[in-house]
């Protein structure tokens, strides 16, 4: 069984493969959906296409199927429209999938929930790592209010610090949307503040 | 108690009014809660709908037929009780094939027919088969381009190449070459123009001056079981189409829409579709199309039967869908006025008499019969001057057979 993956994140599309050919799936190709890429599917024939449901590339690889005469059959989405659990996972985690009509269910339905767990356990790096990017960039805030308040203040750094603290906990708000409004507040005042 | 609702949209300018029912408050006051799906590409947004992700969609009504017609993927039957907007889209070409036509920009898109032929007569001096962006072959833009093409002798299938790219890719392809012109909603085209990359060749408003475009559709057995919820989330959407409606809050409109979270472009981009003040040709002045963009007046939300079999035809004539009596009236029962009857009946929405009429035929303003309050249609002329009874299309098709 052929499989190609369109994914233009690499890491996506390597995690996929990685376990496509961990459970014993060989023949695995990854096409990044850019330029004449439908034409580069086309040549491949492949019997199971795994996408990105949030790509916007699939109106155009939709669109090429449907008036592509290059495909020996047509592929529709999904292998099993009776069954809703497994379409809805896959909505879920973000997988659109086409097969090749004729090609079992038994078959393809393996694919799919691998794609689907693959798929989802990339999603966690991803927003572990946004979540890390974000803490730094949240630190960067917070550093820049806090050398406002001790230029401004004169106070110590650790001073500087507490005093964002107290007014965030007096607010009820988080100490990063203090630290923005200062630093919104000094440019507003031209750093006057 | 508060019913959250779930609607996938694409970012354009036209979802406008979803993202006011929901920022505004219009939602909350009928009890409700929206939670807005920002989506990339029509094919999730038809996906999230069809597979119960959400339970409505801002869909581009011939996508709507083009489902219940079982013609693009998995069939349902969907339903549209609400057009969120009438008009909005333009055509776009590089400014090198732009030079072939009328040079002063504002005589060129006053005259479609004029444009079309100029068109025609730049293929063959272009550099290569013209390859035109739309956003998907059911996208109403789409049926406009084949219809604008024909008119000039244009095969669409044959002289050009139409390739589906999503809107928000549109630019980014031009600047790489991959196609030489597109149409699509706003703000791309302005988008394009403000580059530097292209010119505005047609405006959708020319074309067909009272245009469909996206409607707020459902699945069917959704809407059947969910009366309540759908009522109100209409007596929701009416407020706030009234208010995208009002010159007075165009300015508000296009920064709430500029936010990352709906369109993501420069407000004064989107500003230009909402005014209707629309640059055709970078630097230059812009030229007045006042009813470019439509979401209220003249009972724009009316889901016309008659405008669904319009589009319907159009599926036919292309060779999408062959004509059957069956096909004709799934097409036009997709179009939910007995809905939007129920959900407004209390409202001061001016509700029109009846459900279907000429489409083309109007060429002044024309007060028509209304349950209630004062209902003026406006000029509703295709650009070609033909006229669409919905009770005669095959009479009406078989008048484009020396176009293919």
């Amino acid at each position: 069984m052929r499989i190609v993956i369109i994914d233009d994140s690499g890491l996506r599309a390597t995690v996929l493969e990685e376990g496509l050919r961990d459970a014993g799936y060989d023949d695995i190709h990854i096409v990044p959906p850019r330029g004449a890429f439908v034409a580069r599917l086309e040549r491949m024939a492949p019997d199971v296409v795994l996408m990105d449901l949030g790509s916007p590339s699939r109106d155009t690889l939709e669109e090429m199927l449907t008036v592509s005469r290059a495909l020996a059959r047509p592929i529709a989405m999904f292998v099993d429209q009776s069954d809703e659990a497994m379409i809805g996972a896959a909505i879920d985690a973000g997988v659109s999938a086409y097969v090749v009509d004729g090609l079992r269910k038994e078959r393809v339905k393996p694919v799919l929930e691998l794609a689907v767990r693959r798929f989802n356990a990339f999603a966690r790096i991803q927003s572990e790592l946004d979540e890390a990017r974000t803490a730094l960039s949240d630190r960067k805030v917070i550093d820049r209010a806090k050398s406002i308040l001790m230029k401004q203040r004169g106070l110590s750094e650790q001073d500087a610090y507490a005093l964002l603290r107290s007014s965030a906990m007096n607010q009820g708000k988080k100490i990063v949307d203090v630290a923005q409004a200062i630093i919104i507040a000094s440019d507003l005042l031209g750093g006057a503040l | 108690m508060t019913t959250t609702l779930r609607i996938a949209f694409l970012p354009l300018t036209d979802a406008a009014v979803l993202a006011v029912a929901s920022e505004l408050g219009f939602a909350e006051e009928q009890g409700l809660s929206l939670d807005l799906v920002r989506t990339t590409s029509w094919a999730t947004l038809r996906d999230r709908l069809v597979y119960g992700q959400v339970q409505a969609a801002h869909m581009l009504a011939p996508l709507a037929v083009a489902v219940t017609l079982g013609l693009s993927q998995q069939p349902a039957a969907l339903a549209a009780p609400y057009k969120l907007n009438v008009n909005g889209n333009m055509l776009v070409l590089a400014s090198d094939f732009a030079k072939a036509l009328e040079p002063n920009v504002k005589s060129r898109l006053a005259d479609p027919l004029g444009t079309a032929h100029d068109f025609a007569a730049a293929i063959g001096l272009w550099r290569r088969k013209p390859i035109i962006g739309v956003v998907h072959r059911f996208s109403s833009h789409a049926i406009m381009l084949r219809y604008w093409l024909a008119s000039a002798g244009v095969d669409p299938d044959r002289d050009v190449v139409l390739r589906v790219l999503p809107p928000s890719l549109m630019v980014e392809a031009m600047l790489a070459d991959e196609i030489d012109g597109f149409i699509a909603g706003e703000p791309w085209g302005s988008a394009a123009v403000e580059a530097g990359l292209a010119e505005a060749v047609a405006i959708g408003g020319r074309i067909w001056r009272r245009g469909v475009e996206k409607v707020l559709a459902f699945r069917e057995n959704w809407l059947s079981d969910n009366p309540d919820s759908t009522d109100r989330l209409l007596r929701a959407l009416a407020p706030a189409a009234a208010w995208c409606d009002d010159p007075a809050h165009h300015g508000a409109l296009a920064h709430l829409l500029s936010d990352p979270r709906y369109v993501d472009q420069p407000a004064e981009l989107i500003l230009r579709a909402l005014t209707g003040n629309i640059v055709a040709r970078v630097g230059e002045a812009p030229i007045e199309n006042p009813d470019f963009m439509m979401f209220a007046r003249e009972a724009t939300s009316f889901p016309w039967r008659s405008q669904a079999l319009w589009i319907y035809s159009q599926l036919v004539r292309w060779k999408m869908v062959d004509h059957s009596a069956e096909n004709a009236t799934r097409a036009g029962t997709v179009f939910r006025p007995d809905i939007f009857r129920r959900a407004l009946a209390d409202t001061n929405v001016p509700m029109p008499g009846a459900s279907m009429k000429l489409e083309g035929a109007l060429d002044l303003p024309l007060a028509v019969g209304s349950r209630r309050g004062e209902l003026t249609l406006g000029p509703d002329r295709f650009f070609d001057g033909r006229i669409f009874d919905p009770e005669r299309i095959e009479e009406f098709l078989a008048g484009f057979k020396s176009q293919r």
